[in-house]
């Protein structure tokens, strides 16, 4: 035998809950109605940062590698001076090949050639600032981490030189400093002892300049294949790019979600 | 007669040996102020000068942090600005690290006995300045061409005069 509902529902208790739901949405809501609107906007072209950085924006990159140029190290360059990577020593009684291998880079110009059709393509590797970074997984101080605006870059007071983040990233895109270092940049400051990689010129993004080092040497040398900008701005040059240009992420199977993509490979 | 007299020619002489060390210790601080230093130049530091000896630690610490996470610079407690005021010129002119033999840091951090571990990755004098030149005159163009457009704010001096970290 089935059996029957209550007679009579409650009605009382169903209107004391929409009451309070009412009221609990018109105490909170202009709360958070107010939070959004004082989150600071989008700084305007060169203005330093006062407030804390937000996820409004996403920084990354577009390389274009069929406009990138054999042999050319303009963006390699770029980075190093920026970044005073070209103010590494060679330590005594190092064998100039070892030191090549251990002297921290932060791009790469990496050449592809197709066995089959002969095709060869150049492009730059730098840390891809992903969205769920393998580095930042594995890092067992926190040191690794990825800022609000997309950056992943590490905090050297916290790292402790354990190497896990290189062993981690698919795109070997940083380096240990194994040697005390001397006459560092203030912008960029670097010591023994610690793992680094490309933080997308950070002290540019923090003074509110427009672009990165590796682009704007890349556009100087007449090339333009690296576009720096917003990726949440569809009105920025890199989402424009992006939305006309066929492109990737590297190694997209790991899903990542890069910050960083390429055209034409 | 003779023990309240003892005693109390004994405690004139801590009275005056505590005055003559707050004297020696005073002449000491006055000494790590390296001469020749924009700090040599200003009456006090960002914050009153004892609560500088004290605390200065604590205010970097928390200005790195903000720095590192959250992309804040150029403000007053930054570790750059320390070094920027606090560098002074050496026999030739140049500039000399904080943290070299007789200079602000090391001197007083000698005194203290405490260890200091800012130098192990930062520079003891400043160099490059927050931006470099190429990003400078990017900043510069791309400030001009908003003021074009009537929406930027002028702001290229208070980012010229930042001092980042």
């Amino acid at each position: 035998m089935m059996k029957h509902p209550p007679e009579g529902i409650d009605q009382g208790r169903r209107a004391l809950l929409g009451v309070a739901v009412g009221v609990t949405t018109a105490v909170v809501a202009p709360g958070l109605v107010l939070h959004a609107a004082a989150l600071p906007s989008a700084a305007p072209p060169g203005a330093q940062r006062s407030g804390p950085v937000t996820d409004r924006v996403r920084w990354g990159l577009l390389i274009d590698t069929s406009k990138c140029a054999e042999g050319c190290r303009a963006c390699v360059d770029a980075c190093d001076r920026e970044n005073g990577l070209d103010l590494q020593t060679r330590p005594a009684g190092q064998s100039g090949r070892a030191w090549a291998d251990q002297k921290a880079v932060w791009i790469r110009k990496v050449k592809l050639a197709d066995d089959l059709t002969g095709r060869v393509t150049n492009l730059p590797m730098m840390c891809q600032h992903c969205e769920h970074p393998p580095c930042v997984d594995v890092c067992p101080t926190g040191a690794s981490f990825k800022r609000a605006d997309g950056i992943v870059l590490v905090d050297r007071h916290t790292c402790i030189g354990c190497r896990y983040c290189m062993m981690a990233c698919p795109y070997q895109a940083r380096s240990f400093i194994h040697e005390v270092t001397h006459d560092q940049l203030t912008r960029v400051p670097r010591g023994k002892g610690c793992v680094e990689s490309c933080n997308l010129c950070v002290s540019r993004r923090d003074q509110g300049a427009p672009s990165t080092a590796c682009a704007d040497a890349c556009a100087d040398a007449g090339h333009h294949a690296i576009v720096f900008g917003d990726l949440k701005d569809p009105r920025s040059a890199i989402s424009q790019a992006l939305t006309g240009l066929p492109n990737r992420q590297l190694r997209e199977d790991l899903e990542l979600n890069t910050g960083v993509r390429y055209a034409g490979v | 007669m003779a023990r309240t007299l003892i005693s109390a020619v004994l405690a004139a002489l801590a009275l005056v040996g505590a005055l003559a060390a707050q004297v020696v210790l005073a002449g000491d601080a006055q000494g790590y102020v390296k001469a020749g230093s924009r700090a040599a130049a200003h009456g006090a530091c960002v914050e009153p000068t004892q609560y500088m000896r004290r605390h200065h630690m604590d205010l970097i610490q928390h200005q790195r942090d903000a720095t590192v996470y959250q992309g804040i610079r150029g403000t007053r407690h930054s570790l750059a600005g320390c070094i920027d005021c606090h560098v002074g010129p050496g026999s030739d002119g140049h500039p000399v690290a904080v943290n070299a033999e007789h200079q602000f840091c090391r001197s007083c951090h000698e005194f203290a006995a405490v260890k200091v571990n800012c130098f192990d990755c930062h520079d003891g004098v400043p160099k490059g300045g927050p931006l470099s030149e190429s990003a400078q005159s990017a900043l510069d163009a791309a400030t001009q061409q908003g003021r074009g457009r009537g929406n930027a704010d002028g702001s290229v001096r208070s980012a010229r005069e930042g001092q980042g970290q």
